[in-house]
């Protein structure tokens, strides 16, 4: 059984956090996340989890990494300029391997921006923001729905990959209202635990290492500094080095058709769209309207680890057109893997991309 | 008052410089630890960054050696997701009050249950020795090359005021006395911040003619003054002679804590 509610975006994704067992959540208002705190603080003391208003992003990020390392599942979340702020974190998060979820309801930018308008502008940020080598999952979701689903699979991957991932939202699903179906239970995969007799930054065939919560007597060693299968600080082995930053980049990237999530639609087009969050639904609406069977769609629901092989399920492709809420941050990420034109179709100022500004685009390039 | 069952053998030798005042500090907090009758698995150690903060990494328990001033918000982070875990945090006077700072007075502020050592060296010893916001004025540095032109911060007075149930405040000389203090902020519910004024003669003591180890521990000695005695002199407008820091206990009280055991 499962129920059927009306609801707002912010609100899903705090629910899909609750069903997926999120237990931690520490974080800082700011528009328009504002409201996943708010349901969170409501929510989970009812739950026996945690809610803390942290003293700022920084502060956030840092609790929740704490709060993963017992074993919680925990998340944050925020807009722009926290996510800012919570990059050097992330970097820290990338490096001990600790699973844990970060929202990023977008808002225009640079800096305060527009609080209140829509943008996918952080979307090499959630990639690159940290300094140094690393890998991330970053999931974007188009609907209220998707808020609650993609959430519960950001918790999912994040536990199997000892990853941060992102839920790359932006002010127009964040704070959309539609109808959302809530089922009993979800999915859930937890971590895996250390086995007996392994080191704790020891991995397994897939990349990614047991995971002992503090508390469970097997003391590990946690540091953001580079360190060896034991867990202990080896800074000046170039190869120490080099073993472990390209672990952690390859345990993402070798799995990117696992992690994978997109929807095809019209696979024998010449003229294809490639989108990811609600730009996909003005195109969706082109399609609704014109009846156009020749029109092809990459709706991408994960954009990192980037999937190119998704591309080739175009075979005829002539043009690809790519609608994005910035000015063109995944178009160069498509150029370098295919052969034809990637025309960039950017608009920024907060509104989503009307179906005629789309139509327009698309007879030029026919 | 060694307590070898908490030092993790395979992590030798360590990075502290000969004479470093850290060693002694970290000893005598895992002798209070030993006091408390904690086990290793009902036990966090959690830092920052800096000299001080590598402490984490030479005990054999659950650790986490974090980002540069945030140990306290990791911290917060742990105990309230585990209440049953002791959280002890290490941190320096850099990592505390200057990149941490905001941390520190939330903290307290919160009262989160957890026993913080600070071990204040006045400098930044890990990045070579720069002026930190507890370097006296006057004194030298690598960026105060014409002695310190700024106020310092009173971190145990921080502590105090910004909400901290257990306050204290003693030397690397002290061995004794920091043991039971620390052991008392153990006891206490909330959070107990433990200043320790610590020698650092590789880069405080090189800038400030107190190269020799035992000179600045004598110093350290000579101008710590009982608070009792401190605030009486300074009730009665006597003053007291430059450089004199109080040491003891500041502050016990019972505000309300957050993440204590049920
Ligand atoms: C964000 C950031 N800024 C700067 C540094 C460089 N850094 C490392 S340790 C340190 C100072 C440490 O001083 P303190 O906390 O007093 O500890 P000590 O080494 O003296 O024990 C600084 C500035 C850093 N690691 N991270
Ligand atoms: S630089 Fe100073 S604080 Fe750091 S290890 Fe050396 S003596 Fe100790």
């Amino acid at each position: 059984m499962s129920r059927v509610e009306f609801m707002q975006g912010n609100t899903a994704c705090a629910e899909g956090a609750l069903a997926a067992g999120c237990r931690f959540f520490g974080g800082y208002p700011i528009t328009p996340s504002t409201e996943i705190a708010e349901t969170m603080a409501r929510r989970l003391p009812k739950v026996g989890g945690v809610f803390i208003s942290m003293e700022d992003e920084l502060a956030s990020i840092a609790a929740v990494i704490g709060a993963a390392w017992t074993g919680a599942r925990a998340m944050t979340a925020t807009s722009g300029p926290g996510f800012s702020l919570m990059m050097e974190n992330i970097g820290y998060a990338a490096m001990t391997e600790t699973p844990c979820v970060i929202v990023n309801v977008q808002r225009g930018g640079p800096s305060t921006g527009q609080p209140t308008r829509a943008a996918q502008g952080d979307m090499l940020q959630c990639r690159f923001g940290s300094h140094g080598d690393y890998s991330t999952i970053a999931l974007t979701p188009n609907s209220v729905q998707e808020m609650f689903d993609l959430t519960v699979k950001a918790f999912n991957l994040a536990d199997r990959f000892r990853v941060p991932t992102f839920l790359m939202s932006d002010e127009v699903v964040g704070h959309m209202r539609e109808r959302v179906t809530i089922p009993d239970s979800v999915e859930v995969v937890p971590r895996r635990p250390l086995a007996e007799g392994s080191l704790p930054y020891e991995a397994g065939d897939d990349g990614v290492p047991g995971f002992a919560p503090f508390g469970s007597g097997r003391s590990v060693h946690v540091t953001g500094l580079t360190h060896n299968e034991r867990g202990y600080p080896d800074t000046t082995d170039p190869a120490a080095h080099d073993r472990l930053v390209r672990r952690l980049v390859t345990k993402v990237e070798s799995a990117r058709r696992d992690i994978a999530d997109y929807e095809v639609t019209n696979p024998d087009a010449e003229t294809v769209f490639v989108t990811y969050g609600p730009p996909s639904r003005t195109v969706e609406q082109v399609m609704r309207d014109r009846q156009d069977d020749s029109i092809g769609h990459l709706r991408l629901k994960v954009v990192w680890p980037f999937p190119e092989f998704a591309l080739s399920e175009f075979p005829n492709a002539k043009v690809f057109l790519m609608p994005e809420l910035n000015m063109g941050q995944m178009v160069r990420e498509v150029q370098r893997h295919v052969d034809q034109p990637v025309i960039p179709i950017p608009k920024i100022g907060g509104e989503l991309h009307t179906p005629a500004e789309l139509v327009r685009v698309l007879e030029a390039h026919r | 008052m060694i307590a070898p069952d908490w030092f993790r053998e395979d992590r030798l030798p360590h990075i502290y410089c000969t004479g470093c005042g850290n060693g002694t500090v970290l000893n005598c907090t895992l002798a209070a630890v030993e006091e408390m009758g904690w086990k290793r698995n009902e036990t966090a150690f959690i830092s920052g960054i800096g000299c001080s903060s590598r402490a984490p990494g030479y005990i054999l328990a659950d650790s986490l050696h974090t980002t540069h001033g945030r140990a306290l918000a990791f911290a917060t982070g742990v105990k309230m997701a585990r209440p049953d875990l002791n959280v002890v945090v290490f941190t320096g006077d850099g990592d505390l009050a200057a990149i941490g700072g905001n941390h520190f007075i939330h903290a307290c502020r919160r009262n989160v249950d957890m026993t913080v050592v600070c071990m204040n060296n006045q400098i930044y010893g890990m990045t070579g020795g720069q002026g930190s916001p507890t370097t006296p004025p006057g004194a030298f540095s690598t960026t105060t090359p014409y002695g310190s032109s700024e106020p310092a911060f009173d971190l145990a007075e921080l502590a105090v005021a910004a909400g901290a149930n257990y306050v204290a405040r003693w030397t690397s000389y002290h061995v004794k006395e920091l043991t039971k203090a620390i052991t008392t902020g153990m006891q206490t519910p909330g959070f107990a911040f433990i200043e320790v004024r610590t020698q650092c003669p590789t880069n405080f003591g090189r800038h400030n003619k107190l190269r020799r180890v035992p000179d600045m521990i004598e110093y350290l000695r000579s101008h710590a003054m009982l608070v009792s005695k401190y605030d009486r002199l300074a009730r009665e407008g006597a003053g007291v002679p430059e450089g004199t820091f109080s040491v003891g206990e500041l502050v016990r009280r019972r505000r309300p804590v957050m993440g204590a055991k049920q």
